[in-house]
């Protein structure tokens, strides 16, 4: 990190925790495909998807931690459940193999548009490392848009998941852009460039035409838009048992 | 630690060329593009360089060969530092690295429809996955030669 100070800007630690807790939840829990993916390319595909996923959130997090003066580790291990801020999307597990992939297409989709409103901000530290993330997610996009389109397009129980995954993941799919309390004075800022709303709605209309050629149903509006990325269920309090489990066995050990 | 006379800029840059990149050792961190920024300092030398990839799991043994190399070399502390000032890209790469990346049989990187093989330089190649055994790296397979091969992602 190049140690840049952090402004005084309301809202930038709940924003930066927000991307790295999405980031970090979505790479730990699709890194569960290694080993036992469809296809021995998609065991490699799912492993690098999730490992760049891991260094993202690990780059947010330390920048995280230049501001609290803390330790990236602390931020990403050192929490219980109920304090973490990612999305209710990221709240459903892997499921089956359509699971992950409607999962991913609606998180990798919202979080490019998320992204969007962030590369030419004002703080040039979180600017440049969005720059960057964006270069890595431009194949997510493609690989996991191809995966859609390959489900989509085949009768059977490949499309008969994909629907019933999307069925389940459609009202928490907007969650990504659960507005923060910060937002206004991150507008005002710099720091971003439109509010979450503004950015769903351009989310959403990127989303219709893809989904209506694929004759897909469109996520209808958020269920309980204020707790999108509070109310955290039980799927993820296994799924952190599980990411805090080696460092619960030696607290403070060096690894 | 004995201060020796104070190293040019470009003495550091020509012993940086000797660090190999410890994913791809053909490729000096200079071949692949990543040192940065070199300043010398009376007490100190200090070089920031950009990761290929955000993650990348190679960062801390590149920041630790590169410190040894040089402490080793020109005596006195070195910082190395990680910064996303300007992003990599993989125009970055040296054409003297293009080169040593063929001969190791990995393509270098170039938009999907220009890749070609490294072994028999055949265009006639399809990508089996855009994803291989490193964060920087796809899978393709030349049908030329009937070879798979690995190719840089362009970035």
């Amino acid at each position: 990190m190049n140690g840049a100070a952090a402004p005084a800007v309301v809202g930038l630690d709940e924003l930066l925790l927000s991307m790295a807790d999405d980031e970090f939840v979505i790479g730990f829990s699709d890194s569960e495909w290694t080993g036992i993916a469809p296809l021995l390319e998609e065991d490699v595909a799912m492993s690098s998807l999730s490992q760049d996923e891991l260094g993202h959130a690990a780059a947010l997090y330390a920048l995280l931690a230049e501001i609290k003066d803390t330790d990236a580790d602390v931020l990403a291990y050192d929490r219980e459940p109920a304090d973490y801020r990612h999305a209710r999307l990221l709240d459903h597990g892997r499921g089956d193999w359509a699971m992950t992939i409607a999962r991913r297409y609606l998180y990798e989709t919202a979080d490019a548009t998320r992204l969007e409103a962030l590369v030419d901000g004002s703080w040039s530290p979180l600017a440049e490392l969005v720059d960057k993330i964006r270069r890595e997610e431009r194949y997510h996009l493609m690989h996991i848009g191809t995966w859609l389109e390959r489900l989509a397009g085949t009768r059977g129980a490949s499309r008969d998941r994909l629907l019933a995954a999307l069925e389940t993941l459609g009202p928490d799919a907007g969650t990504v852009f659960t507005p923060l309390d910060g937002e206004p004075s991150l507008i005002e800022s710099g720091v971003l460039a439109r509010s979450m709303a503004d950015s769903e709605r351009a989310w959403r209309d990127s989303l219709a035409p893809v989904f209506q050629r694929l004759d897909l149903p469109i996520p209808p509006p958020t269920v309980d838009p204020a707790r999108g990325r509070t109310a955290h269920g039980n799927d993820f309090r296994w799924l952190w048992g599980e990411f805090t489990s080696v460092r619960g066995a030696d607290p403070g050990a060096t690894w | 630690m004995v201060i020796g006379t104070q190293p040019q800029e470009a003495d550091v840059r020509a012993a940086l060329a000797e660090v190999p990149d410890p994913e791809i050792p053909v490729l000096s961190v200079i071949d692949l593009g990543i040192v940065h920024r070199v300043e010398v300092r009376p007490d100190a030398i200090g070089v920031a360089i950009l990761p290929t990839f955000v993650g990348c799991p190679a960062l801390d043994v590149i920041r630790s060969s590169i410190a040894a190399h040089l402490g080793a070399k020109f005596g006195r502390p070195v910082n190395v530092e990680t910064t996303f000032e300007v992003p990599w890209a993989s125009e970055r790469i040296s054409p003297a690295g293009r080169v040593a990346l063929r001969q190791a049989g990995i393509a270098p990187p170039s938009a999907p429809e220009d890749v070609r093989c490294p072994f028999c330089a055949s265009a006639e190649v399809v990508m089996d996955s855009a994803f291989g055994p490193t964060q920087c790296r796809s899978l393709f397979y030349c049908r030329g030669c009937r070879q798979p091969f690995e190719a840089l992602k362009s970035v």
